[in-house]
């Protein structure tokens, strides 16, 4: 063999390794009796353990797909062919979404309707709550001395420069806003935004994470953020834990109302091609043992009365959600972006 | 009396490329080809045209969604969003572009004309820091410089402050951090291109200006830097449209770029139609500014002498010199890898991830060299055949609107590239189970759409641009006189690519392929949208832990993107240092 044709081999080796690497990855096009495919919001790592649970209860094999943002345009245009049984989400807003962009069927199931209080399910069964996390405050433990705090009064001048936050234009600032657009009408909001706006201590940036970290840097008193963050950060390695611990977390309430949560939740895919698989997977969702680990891992709230709350999170006291049905907060989505925009509340 | 000798130079070059006749010549004397029903050019036609309708499929598919919504929202926007998107955005832009050139040039200058200590591993070290994805720098970054990180920490012992009120410490979340962070990490992209061509520049013109008494930065500027231009022009639009198109490190250093807004035009103000409308006018803009630069350099030639392409001798420096030229390149691969590098590495020890190692990572960093291994071929192949093709059709006018088309994949950000693809892959999908379901009775579901070959399109289609561009720049060098030299003695337009653009051109496709490889190691938005089922590649690997704020959790596949990128770059780099007539004469000291 000369050498030119032994490297021509070598070559077609490795093509052909390559070709059948990449045969390997191609996923199942089609419904297969026994599996069940997941698009998720939810970070895989997140809710992984939470699907190999499933498998090993029910025999289902889970087929996943995570994305940031597009799914509901990825199932759209999909089309009658998409593999997709269950679309997974954080937010009520991209609920809403996924519903307005037409990839949704009906999850008609008693179980979940026993479950899932009506505040947080789609009346005709569009979507259901699976799990609830609340938009909190982390105060320093040093320099702010109240143990309660209302959403109105984080725009008091008396925080003036106290107050850190992520971008106004992520989802989870962007539901809060709207919660408050519901709750106050536009022009209070407005000026609510504006007052909380003056009282930051530098333009908004990084994520929550951050905001914990700036308070108990010094840089400012207050920062907003959701529950489970911090309580990642308190169970987290040796470099997290004192950016929780300088901290504590309060829920603030609404004056006349309770705190603001949102949720994740479900959607079953408008063409699922294994929707009894579907149906098996939602419902096990909101099932104790998924409810529990939805508790425990994550640090969330679950959607089930009864599942007993995670230690840490239990320990910010206790959750009184707002009463408002949470499909009004995707109402207002937009007109919280707008004002957001209005405000200059990121410049 | 120098410069005038410099710019005399020039003619050198023109006499040689813009020989009038050429090609007409060829014709004439060559006729063999243009036997048969097919036009002489329909081989090059067909291929630019194919690779303009690869690119422009996803493009068209996003007008059609600009054109499906109202136009309304604008109103709103051009009063309260795009006038600071825009100033963001125009800020940020030019600090790269100025970070990027002076780092990239001036190292790439640096390490070809001189010798100073360390510069044989400066030589492959200074493109590592593009193995880093720019929002692992700006997470690394913000942990080390903010408040509560390590070098504020040591401030505070040091000094006796107690919290970070106290004092004054540069805000690494803001758009100065942006630009630094981005452009340590972005500069390779001049780098490459420029020591591409620096390393290829004929010997003869610079010693004929050292002879005539140039200074060394005159050399530079007058000589070396003007015939770089085509490749300079390609890397850095590289580096800009990477950092237009990012949105991690914008959004997490809290600059307000039109690439976010964009995004929260789409997810918040509940418009895509909107947000296309945007990406469209941004795209316009690109297309636009890259036409002017194409323009700009229409009439000049930049082939070098058919004979002797000799590499110019590097200058040993001595004294202080030396080691200044050893501390200007150091500088940027420390802080754009490094530094980047030790950090992870502290974290994958600190927190026990080799321990219990994730035997997924294998399988992940095999799907995710494969996908970037067969990508990079393609792009290049198509890259290759689109230069050849417009260099055979220099004639015609419109073949370089078409690959200003064909480089724009890389001037859409990836989520909004990825959502333009969606309708032409589905759309060959239902082609392709028409017809099973006509011939055989039944669908095949979505072969395309549905698997890795999605993923394989949307790299190719994204980092087309990078291919064509290097693939281009490298054969500006050739003369087309030597093509059609070739030509006349009969060979064949394969044989030409085969015998001749090739080798030429061998350092400038390398380098292509080094960037189309690693950009797709790194590329996050639109495998995240794309991807088929199950599939994990190293770079949606770490978005999981990031997205949960614990980003260092993914440390370990970081260092995986940066290993696996560093092997092509070392290898990349020694051949630019084989190519032909760079063998180095005994230095003149």
């Amino acid at each position: 063999m000369t050498q030119a044709s032994s490297r021509s081999a070598a070559r077609f080796v490795l093509a052909a390794t390559f070709a059948g690497a990449l045969a390997g990855l191609t996923g199942p096009a089609f419904g297969q009796a026994g599996e069940v495919n997941v698009y998720t919001y939810r970070e895989q790592k997140l809710i992984e353990p939470m699907l190999e649970a499933f498998t090993k209860d029910t025999g289902v094999k889970v087929n996943v797909i995570s994305a940031s943002s597009g799914l509901e345009q990825r199932i759209k245009t999909e089309g009658a062919n998409s593999p997709a049984d269950v679309l997974l989400t954080v937010d009520i807003g991209r609920l809403e979404d996924a519903v307005k962009a037409g990839i949704s069927q009906p999850i008609k199931s008693d179980v979940l309707d026993k479950v899932v209080q009506p505040q947080y399910r789609d009346p005709e069964g569009a979507w259901y709550g699976i799990s609830m996390r609340a938009r909190v405050v982390y105060v320093s433990k040093e320099r702010v001395k109240q143990d309660t705090i209302t959403y109105e009064e984080l725009a008091d001048p008396k925080w003036k420069g106290k107050i850190c936050i992520r971008s106004g234009q992520h989802m989870y600032n962007n539901a809060l806003f709207a919660a408050y657009i519901a709750k106050h009408g536009p022009a209070k909001a407005e000026e609510w935004l504006k007052g909380l706006k003056a009282n930051l201590a530098q333009k908004p940036s990084g994520g929550d994470r951050e905001t914990a970290r700036d308070v108990a840097a010094g840089k400012c008193d207050i920062g907003i953020g959701n529950t489970y963050y911090w309580a990642l950060m308190i169970n987290g390695g040796p470099a997290q834990k004192p950016w929780a611990e300088a901290t504590k977390v309060i829920l603030p309430t609404f004056k006349d109302g309770g705190t603001h949560v949102n949720i994740s939740g479900v959607v079953l895919a408008k063409n699922a091609p294994n929707k009894a698989n579907g149906m098996k997977l939602i419902e096990w969702l909101a099932g104790e043992k998924a409810q529990h680990m939805y508790a425990d891992i994550n640090y969330e709230y679950p959607v089930r009365a009864g599942i007993e709350i995670n230690k840490t999170v239990a320990g910010y006291g206790k959750l009184n959600p707002d009463p408002m049905p949470i499909s009004k907060i995707a109402e207002h989505k937009k007109a919280a972006a707008d004002l957001v925009d209005k405000v200059g509340f990121d410049n | 009396m120098t410069t005038g000798g410099l710019r005399a130079a020039r003619p050198l070059f023109g006499d040689i490329s813009t020989m009038p006749n050429a090609a007409e010549l060829t014709l004439k004397a060559a006729p063999a080809h243009a036997r048969g029903v097919w036009p002489r050019d329909s081989l090059a036609i067909a291929a630019v045209l194919a690779i303009t309708a690869l690119v422009a499929a996803p493009l068209i598919s996003l007008v059609v969604i600009a054109l499906t919504g109202e136009t309304e929202i604008w109103g709103h926007l051009a009063r309260y969003v795009i006038p600071q998107a825009l100033l963001d955005t125009t800020l940020l832009l030019a600090g790269v572009a100025i970070v990027t050139s002076i780092a990239g040039i001036g190292c790439a200058w640096l390490v070809t004309a001189y010798r100073f200590p360390g510069r044989d591993s400066l030589a492959w070290l200074l493109p590592l820091p593009l193995a880093i994805p720019t929002y692992i720098i700006a997470y690394v970054y913000v942990d080390l410089l903010d408040a509560l990180g390590p070098v504020q920490q040591a401030l505070r012992a040091v000094f006796g402050w107690r919290n970070a009120s106290e004092y004054w410490f540069p805000d690494v979340r803001s758009l100065g951090g942006a630009i630094l962070l981005m452009g340590f990490v972005l500069y390779p992209y001049v780098y490459l291109a420029a020591r591409a061509m620096f390393q290829t520049q004929s010997a003869q013109l610079i010693e004929v200006a050292r002879t005539l008494g140039a200074s060394r930065f005159m050399l530079m500027r007058h000589v070396a830097l003007p015939l770089a231009r085509p490749a300079l022009a390609v890397g850095l639009s590289l580096a800009l449209l990477e950092t237009l198109n990012d949105i991690g490190a914008s959004e997490y250093l809290g600059v307000r770029t039109l690439t976010l807004s964009i995004f929260t035009t789409w997810l918040n103000r509940g418009s895509l139609p909107a947000a296309a409308q945007i990406a469209c006018v941004m795209l316009l803009v690109v297309a636009a500014f890259i036409a002017l630069e194409r323009y700009g350099r229409r009439d000049r030639r930049f082939a070098a002498p058919v004979r002797r392409p000799r590499m110019v001798a590097p200058i040993t420096l001595e004294g202080r010199t030396k080691w200044i030229a050893t501390a200007a390149c150091c500088l940027p691969v420390t802080l754009g890898f490094l530094l980047p590098f030790v950090y992870l590495v502290h974290e994958v020890i600190t927190r026990g991830l080799l321990i219990g190692f994730d035997t997924d990572l294998i399988r992940h960093t095999l799907t995710t060299l494969a996908l970037a291994a067969i990508a990079t071929a393609i792009a290049i192949v198509l890259g290759l055949g689109a230069a050849v093709a417009a260099r055979m059709l220099r004639r015609r006018p419109w073949v370089g609107a078409c690959l200003t088309v064909a480089g724009l994949g890389y001037a859409v950000p990836g989520t909004v590239l990825a959502l333009g693809l969606m309708s032409p892959l589905v759309a060959m999908d239902e082609g392709l189970n028409f017809m099973t379901r006509s011939m055989a009775g039944f669908g095949v579901g979505l072969v395309v759409a549905g698997s890795s070959a999605a993923l394989v399109i949307a790299y190719v289609v994204r980092f087309l641009a990078i291919a064509t561009g290097s693939a281009q720049a490298g054969l500006a060098r050739i003369s087309p006189h030597i093509d059609d030299v070739a030509r006349t003695l009969g060979t064949r337009p394969f044989g030409v690519t085969r015998l001749i653009h090739l080798p030429l051109s061998r350092a400038a496709l390398g380098g292509a392929a080094l960037l189309v490889f690693v950009d797709c190691l790194k590329e996050l938005p639109a495998t995240l949208l794309l991807r088929p089922l199950n599939v994990e590649t190293l770079s949606t690997y770490i978005y999981q832990y990031a997205a949960r704020g614990n980003f260092e959790e993914g440390a370990l596949a970081a260092l995986l993107i940066v290993a696996v990128g560093i092997l092509p770059v070392i290898y990349v780099v020694q051949l630019a240092d084989l190519t032909p007539g760079s063998e180095q004469p005994p230095s003149s000291k």
